[in-house]
């Protein structure tokens, strides 16, 4: 959280090279409740799968700590890392969730990065699956899940069938942290590696970016000593 | 949430961040030596313990506010200021401090997460709450 975003000198993108990446604040939530869901005994197995480059194992392995039984990488990187979106990821996961034969899928309701608030969504979709999105408390209750949704203005409650997508929103739960002795005991366990090919998803991408700026500079506020004083700068400026 | 809760969290917060100073800088968290004159059994399973508490905390601290070697330099110098220590049933208190210690981090990072969160994605809601633009 204090690490200066900065734009590349061509304007292409933001630059990323030896900045420290986390998991998705949204998709610790989302594996909090894999886990907690796992601990009551309702889901058998929790598997954690990110797409990316070496590094995501990090990410992976941090799930596993929080104790997901199982991760899978899927590797992208270069180019294809770079063109990546919500399109490509939801592809994959789809594969995945076929290829695993899961009954529910969780993930963050947006990512910090880009904001897309998509990927859950289009996941569902390319599986004809219900979903359940901007979820602040999930109940499963025998082959169905029941989902509050935070909407605007309020709470939305719906009953969903399994296999289903689920988006997870802040007030979901509170996220454990993975502390060193559980990341010792996650080092046991297996990630399986594999590429977007194998599942056999192309990652040509469907949106190209033209130009990333900075936002617009604030101009420096300024501070009156009294309220006459607000009044004629006020009053100077054409605002009253 | 209520504007009541969120201001809890952050009185909560920055009482905890002082208070964690105040537990790492007092506290008396004690290495146990190899050849404590105590002579007693005890020492040994207590000073595995000791030392994963240690690495525990630093391994937190790596994400601490004012800096992983800030904490680390103090929380060396909190180690260091009781490794005389040597009755077993002091010892025990003291790492179930350490332990306390830890909680309280863990708390401190998930206050800090979601209060950068809600301040970017739920600022809207907050100020449509208070009247305010």
């Amino acid at each position: 959280e204090n690490t200066k975003i900065r734009v590349k000198p061509d304007h292409s993108g933001v630059v990323t090279d030896g900045v420290k990446h986390s998991m998705n604040p949204f998709c610790e939530i989302a594996v909090e409740e894999a886990v907690k869901l796992k601990e009551k005994k309702l889901i058998k197995e929790v598997v954690a799968v990110s797409c990316g480059p070496t590094q995501v194992t990090e990410t992976i392995r941090t799930a596993l700590a929080m104790g997901c039984d199982r991760g899978i990488h899927v590797e992208v990187s270069g180019k294809d890392y770079e063109a990546m979106g919500p399109l490509q990821i939801s592809k994959i996961f789809a594969a995945l969730a076929k290829k695993e034969e899961a009954s529910l899928i969780i993930l963050g309701k947006q990512a910090i990065d880009d904001d897309c608030n998509q990927t859950g969504q289009m996941t569902a979709a390319l599986l004809d699956w219900p979903q359940g999105t901007f979820a602040s408390e999930v109940t499963i209750d025998g082959e169905k899940v029941k989902v509050v949704r935070e909407i605007d203005g309020g709470l939305e409650t719906i009953k969903i069938s399994m296999p289903a997508v689920l988006t997870a929103d802040l007030r979901l739960n509170t996220p454990r942290y993975a502390t060193l002795p559980n990341i010792m005991k996650a080092k046991k366990k297996k990630i399986a590696n594999m590429k977007p090919a194998d599942l056999g998803v192309d990652m040509v991408s469907r949106v190209e970016v033209l130009r990333v700026d900075e936002p617009p500079t604030r101009l420096a506020g300024v501070k009156v000593e009294t309220v006459d004083d607000l009044v004629a700068k006020l009053r100077a400026n054409g605002t009253i | 949430m209520h504007i009541s809760e969120l201001l809890l969290f952050y009185i909560i917060s920055y009482c905890m961040l002082n208070h964690l100073l105040y537990f790492l800088s007092f506290s008396s968290i004690p290495v146990v030596k190899a050849a404590t004159v105590s002579g007693s059994d005890m020492a040994n399973p207590l000073r595995s313990e000791v030392r994963q508490l240690y690495k525990n905390l630093l391994f937190l601290g790596r994400e601490y506010p004012k800096g992983a070697d800030y904490f680390s330099e103090r929380l060396k110098s909190a180690f260091m200021k009781n490794k005389d220590v040597t009755d077993p049933k002091e010892i025990r208190k003291l790492v179930d401090r350490g332990e306390f210690v830890i909680k309280e981090l863990e708390a401190l990072y998930y206050l800090r997460k979601y209060r950068a969160m809600k301040k970017r994605y739920y600022e809207e809601e907050l100020s449509t709450m208070l009247n305010i633009g």
